[in-house]
């Protein structure tokens, strides 16, 4: 009897939804039935309002059904579903029609919820490793170059050109060099890295390969966070297949090529995604910033020549070696090009993955992805970019999703992280937690940073009781510029934006008798 | 503070097994430190002079390291440690009335753990899972879509679980 292959995600989000139990009472009906189903765990689409999301492909199509309950699962069982996939009532139709999923621009994550993660079979089909491939007859050189060109830059945040990063670290010669990946994912209000490492980990993988083979690196680093338990579990398997098929290991794809990937682990600090703090982490130290120079690309890991990306960064490499830079080029706008995975998440009816190229609008990731407020109140304040990203008002939301756009108007995008608040929002509370939250993660090696936050609360708690309002945040104010141009890393030099935007637009929250209600 | 029932009792030979498993890494510390709370539940004061001669560093290093890092920890926690969720999506869903409804519900503040030793609450900063916050982590296991009433359910799962052993 022909088999149906049938989707249960293994994804954090998925599982908190149920999908570990309904994977589970499935593999139960299977066996006990002999149902002609085969059970394959793949990654999230990132249509997480449909999730627990079943897929069920019947060999031209897969099709759609969710959000899943056990008892409904039960249902279609019972009317063996399978027959006839498409027909039943509860079926949304093919996965790839769905709306949220047919208007994005899924290339990083072509593959994150479509294969099976832990299979370097599924991810060779799904055209896996031909980067790779080429890589591996090209000078390390015209790797880089080919980076360059594509004009990709650095997804963690900082959005530095990683052509120009991988060239240094090409041109320092040194007797060992390291590419690490920081996937640290610290900003609230993002889970890109994690769906892509539990989506499609030998994406990750084969990006990192690429890396060493561009500067010369046979050692890799995966600095994780401990708050990610699921995932560190779907990556060391990752890492064990791809070293089991001669991906990893000495001499790569029987190449005169070493590359091992290492897995460590975060241990709940979040200034520990800033770079030079990660790479004190990862020596076994307290996580300080230090100082630049030397840049990490002359200096870094052990004191030598280190290529540090984020996941989503070192995960784009393959795809612009396989399809060329040009393709990848010919996304996005300005001096944003390729796309971005946006992260919506909040009080939004219709969270998830929004992989787009650059150049779209917030409003249009609010409402016609969003689908507006999940509390069905006006949405009211958006942070964009992570805790350290301004608050946006109705009034900027048109504004164009680009690095440059973003920043003319003091904000930034960062991470891609989108976090909408309906119109309950207390804005001075929420700028206080800005300050909170950089006194609680301040590495402490300078005053503006470790003492300015606490100062800061203290400022805003006294607006918010009503004293002196005026002349306190005149003093909040002039805190913020003492924070952003005092401060050694952007801890302390962002943290004024989210702040400063809440006073900025949202005064009326700052006045009396608004803190309270 | 008496030493709390689910405290694994510190075992000198396996401290220093773990130490042996990773002092030829380079960088180990932190390596150490985890495995060394995997397997007691918290790096206890006595561990540090060893884990200082065994790496051979010093102890205030050593210190210093656990002190900067939220996750490591010197005191035993309760048998099941609750992680609330305090990072903005989850503000903007509810979470700090979830926080002081947990708070209020177990009698206990963040950093502490229950006079009967079955709950530690911890706040965290984000657990990827913002698509449906309010979020909750116990152990390894991460929920969505915490509101008071969610939360309580587990509360009283995790309790009845905790009968079935004694
Ligand atoms: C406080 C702070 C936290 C950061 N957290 C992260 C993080 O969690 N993940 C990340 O990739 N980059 C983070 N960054 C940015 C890194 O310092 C660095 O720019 C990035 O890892 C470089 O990789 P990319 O060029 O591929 O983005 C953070 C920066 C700062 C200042
Ligand atoms: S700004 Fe803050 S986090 Fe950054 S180096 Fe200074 S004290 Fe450390
Ligand atoms: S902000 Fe709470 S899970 Fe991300």
């Amino acid at each position: 009897m022909a088999q149906h292959k049938i989707f249960v995600p293994r994804d954090t989000t998925s599982c908190a939804l149920g999908a570990e139990s309904l994977a589970e009472r499935l593999g139960q009906l299977i066996a006990v039935d002999g149902l002609p189903l085969q059970l394959v765990r793949n990654g999230s689409r990132g249509l997480y309002w449909l999730e627990p999301l079943l897929e069920i492909d019947d060999g031209e199509s897969r099709w759609a059904y969710g959000p899943l309950c056990e008892s409904k699962l039960e249902e279609l069982v019972a009317a063996r579903f399978w027959e006839n996939p498409g027909a039943h009532p509860s079926c949304l139709g093919k996965t790839e029609d769905i709306p949220y999923l047919r208007d994005q621009q899924r290339i990083t994550f072509a593959r994150v919820g479509v294969i099976d993660p832990l299979s370097v079979a599924a991810y060779r089909e799904a055209g896996g490793f031909r980067g790779l491939d080429k890589a591996l007859t090209m000078q390390a050189a015209d790797i880089v170059a080919e980076i360059r060109d594509s004009g990709l830059r650095g997804r963690g945040g900082a959005a530095f050109p990683t052509g120009i990063k991988w060239q240094t670290v090409l041109d320092t010669p040194a007797p060992q060099k390291y590419v690490v990946c920081n996937a640290d994912e610290g900003d609230s209000g993002t889970y890109s890295d994690r769906m892509l490492m539990e989506g499609d980990p030998m994406a990750l993988i084969e990006g990192m390969i690429i890396a060493g083979l561009a500067v010369g690196a046979d050692r890799g680093y995966i600095y994780l966070r401990e708050e990610y338990p699921l995932t560190r579990l779907l990556l060391d398997e990752a890492l064990e297949a791809a070293r089991r098929e001669g991906y990893l290991g000495e001499r790569i794809c029987d190449s005169d090529h070493d590359f091992e990937i290492e897995l460590r682990l975060g241990a709940g600090a979040y200034i520990c995604g800033e770079e030079t703090a990660m790479l004190e982490s990862l020596e076994g130290k307290r996580g300080e910033v230090r100082a630049k120079p030397p840049l990490p690309a002359v200096a870094g890991l052990f004191a030598q020549p280190s290529i540090i990306n984020n996941v989503i960064s070192l995960a784009s490499v393959p795809g612009i070696l396989a399809d060329g830079a040009v393709e990848y080029q010919a996304y996005g706008v300005g001096r944003s090009r390729g796309t971005l995975p946006f992260q919506l998440a909040g009080n939004l009816r219709q969270a998830g993955l929004v992989e787009l190229a650059f150049g779209n609008t917030l409003r249009s990731l609010l409402e016609d992805f969003g689908a507006g407020s999940r509390s069905g109140r006006p949405l009211r304040a958006v942070q964009v970019g992570g805790p350290l990203g301004a608050y946006l008002p109705e009034s900027q939301w048109d504004t164009p999703l680009d690095y440059e756009a973003f920043q003319a108007i003091g904000a930034m995008l960062g991470h891609g992280g989108i976090v909408a608040f309906d119109d309950t929002v207390d804005m001075s509370l929420q700028a206080r937690f800005s300050m909170e939250f950089c006194a609680l993660e301040s590495c402490g090696k300078c005053t503006p940073c470790r003492i300015g936050s606490t100062r800061g609360v203290e400022l805003i708690d006294r607006i918010r009781d009503g004293r002196e309002i005026e002349q306190n945040t005149a003093l909040l104010l002039e805190l913020c510029d003492t924070m952003e141009h005092g401060s050694l890393c952007a801890m302390g030099g962002l943290t004024p934006y989210p702040v400063r935007s809440a006073v900025r637009y949202f005064s009326a929250d700052f006045e009396p008798g608004a803190g309270n209600t | 503070m008496a030493a709390l029932p689910h405290s694994t009792p510190y075992d000198e030979s396996q401290l220093l097994a773990i130490c042996e498993r990773f002092k030829h890494e380079p960088g180990p510390l932190l390596q150490v430190l985890h495995a060394v709370q995997d397997c007691l539940g918290h790096v206890p004061t006595e561990a540090v002079p060893r884990i200082a001669e065994a790496l051979n560093l010093s102890r205030a290093e050593i210190h210093g390291v656990i002190s900067f890092y939220h996750y490591f920890r010197q005191r035993p926690v309760g048998r099941h440690v609750l992680q609330i969720c305090r990072a903005e999506s989850c503000q903007a869903m509810g979470s700090r009335t979830l926080e002081s409804h947990a708070q209020e519900s177990l009698g206990i503040d963040f950093h502490e753990t229950s006079a009967d030793g079955q709950f530690t609450l911890l706040p965290v900063y984000c657990l990827g899972n913002c698509a449906c916050s309010p979020s909750v982590r116990i152990a390894d296991a991460t929920f969505g879509h915490v509101d008071c009433a969610a939360f309580d359910r587990l509360i009283a799962d995790l309790s009845a679980d905790s009968e079935g052993d004694a």
